[in-house]
């Protein structure tokens, strides 16, 4: 017979190995496609500190009729 | 006038800068008071017999800790938020006039609260749990207050030019909510005077006071999710979101992997949840919570160092700034500290090391070098690169800002060097016993063993109370310091002899 301890722990085995997967799968999905959906570089993001001023161009400007 | 260039709009940073540097000083210098109560019970009379009730131990711990955490911390994470905010989302907070009065009145509310807990603190007034001893009025007050910080943040996010949202922003959001959920739910509390006791008597105690929604081992669950998440998403997660800003800025190098940052950020987030319960080990909270407590804590090194690896290969390359620049000093072994303190603080959480370090003076050490390695060293080399910006100067004194750097980090290791000593020392002589089960030493043979590394600590801690008010004459010299023009101002500060 099957407990709620018992169910418990497959539970969380599971859900472990699901989180495990998830994880390793971000990871690939990162590296493999080196950009986001936008098309952007993943790594010219960080060019939103080091060109900051107000009139530096945006790497991704939010144009108004794309965000509604 | 009306044809001047918009520009970044730094009235409320400078506000908040204002109550770190003073709040700072508050904190730490009670915290030194504190030290040497500990290593000469006599300071507790320091002003004598008839205010000893103001100046003993008990009375001043919770506003040291609550000074550090909720008014130096917390300023410090406000001034960041409203200098790196506009920037990386490239909008001014000049081109709202919502959010620029929004702006002030989070920085006078949240005043005012500062004033009615030191008033409340010194008073004794305190619903006794760890650094939630506010009572329920102010409970409600903090809540507006922190609102108000989200109004800001998102009301700023609301108007961004730039689509994306820069890694530290993640990370202000984050101590944003976190923080929300974490107060609201260990503050539930039911005030006495709504209660009625068994006896039938109602309107209980005073019209301030309350207790906990929360029982016994409940409340200590509670209590210590809530604790340690505070270290979370006011100790870590906000002062990432500052070192993620100020080294690339500072230096003018690119963060070294923008997608491990992203990676640490959403370990991070999942991990730290589930590791507050490592403060509770061998109490009576159920086995697995306790084993689940230790594992996430381990698990937590992963994130951790994820961030803080980032951050030292930023430098790659470019070490000869680390020597050149206290600046960048102050950042590089601020992330060196958070290795080490992210370390130290997973092998406390091992059960086994657990059984002597619990209770002991070596996790007053790892929290310390925690706040005093990382925390406080981030957030002064935050204000000191903010400083020539908002106020268009240069900082006054480089040597003034290397010597400060070398008096705190002397005042560091002496703090958690003691500390390791002491804690040990004190784990091991609590557990001695003979063969018969006797314990081999009273509690006063660990007192006078301790007395040497106690006033070492106080030293270290004074040593870095020297510091901070170094950093604060720094600072403050700077408002009449040389001004410099704006192409000064692109990566490294310019500094003053």
């Amino acid at each position: 017979m099957v407990d709620i301890a018992q169910l418990q722990a497959y539970g969380y085995f599971t859900l472990t190995i699901l989180l495990v997967i998830a994880l390793y799968g971000y990871i690939y999905h990162l590296y493999s496609t080196k950009k986001d959906a936008d098309g952007v570089d993943y790594e010219s993001y960080s060019d939103m500190a080091l060109k900051d001023d107000l009139g530096d161009t945006p790497v991704l400007p939010r144009s108004d009729d794309k965000e509604k | 006038m009306e044809n001047r260039p918009l520009e970044y709009d730094y009235s409320v940073a400078k506000m908040f800068m204002f109550t770190t540097i003073i709040l700072g000083i508050v904190g730490m210098l009670i915290g030194v008071i504190l030290a040497f109560q500990l290593a000469f019970p006599g300071v507790n009379l320091i002003l004598g017999e008839s205010l000893a009730e103001y100046t003993n131990f008990s009375r001043l711990r919770p506003l040291h800790t609550d000074a550090v955490i909720f008014g130096f911390t917390l300023s410090g994470i406000f001034a960041t938020w409203y200098y790196v905010g506009q920037r990386v989302l490239k909008v001014s907070m000049a081109e709202s006039k919502f959010l620029m009065a929004l702006g002030k009145i989070h920085f006078w509310l949240y005043l005012v609260v500062v004033a009615v807990v030191v008033v409340s603190l010194l008073a004794g007034v305190t619903s006794s749990k760890e650094y939630a001893e506010f009572e329920w009025p102010i409970d409600i007050a903090v809540v507006v207050v922190w609102v108000t910080f989200g109004m800001s943040i998102f009301g700023l996010i609301g108007i961004r030019r730039e689509k994306s949202l820069y890694i530290s922003i993640w990370y202000y959001i984050a101590t944003f909510l976190g923080i929300a959920m974490l107060y609201l739910f260990n503050n539930m509390a039911i005030p006495t005077m709504l209660g009625t006791s068994a006896a039938g008597e109602s309107g209980i105690g005073a019209w301030y006071h309350s207790v906990s929604m929360y029982a016994g081992t409940n409340d200590a669950l509670v209590q210590w999710w809530y604790g340690h998440n505070a270290v979370a998403f006011g100790f870590t997660v906000p002062i990432v979101a500052m070192i993620y800003y100020f080294l690339p800025k500072e230096s003018g190098q690119a963060i070294y992997s923008y997608k491990l940052s992203l990676l640490s950020f959403w370990g991070l987030m999942f991990v730290y949840l589930w590791a507050g319960g490592h403060h509770l080990l061998y109490s009576t909270v159920p086995d697995w919570m306790q084993t689940m407590g230790s594992i996430f804590s381990i698990i937590l090194i992963l994130p951790s160092w994820g961030s803080a690896i980032n951050m030292l290969l930023t430098m790659k390359g470019e070490w000869q700034q680390v020597a050149a620049s206290p600046l960048i000093k102050f950042m590089v072994l601020g992330s060196t500290f958070y290795m080490f303190s992210t370390l130290e603080g997973p092998i406390q959480a091992i059960k086994s090391v657990n059984a002597i370090a619990h209770f002991t003076d070596w996790i007053v050490g790892h929290v310390h070098d925690g706040v005093l390695g990382w925390v406080g060293f981030m957030i002064m080399a935050a204000l000191y690169h903010m400083a020539p910006r908002v106020f268009k100067r240069e900082i006054y004194s480089k040597s003034l800002m290397a010597a400060q750097f070398w008096i705190q980090t002397l005042g560091v290791v002496l703090y958690f060097t003691s500390m390791w000593i002491a804690g040990i020392t004190q784990g091991m002589m609590w557990r001695a016993h003979d063969e018969f089960g006797n314990l081999a030493y009273s509690f006063i043979d660990t007192v006078t063993v301790l007395h040497p590394y106690y006033t070492i600590r106080g030293v270290g801690g004074l040593l870095y109370l020297v510091g901070f008010l170094m950093f604060a004459y720094n600072i403050y010299k700077t408002m009449s310091a040389r001004p410099v023009e704006e192409r000064e101002l692109q990566n490294s500060s310019p500094m003053g002899a």
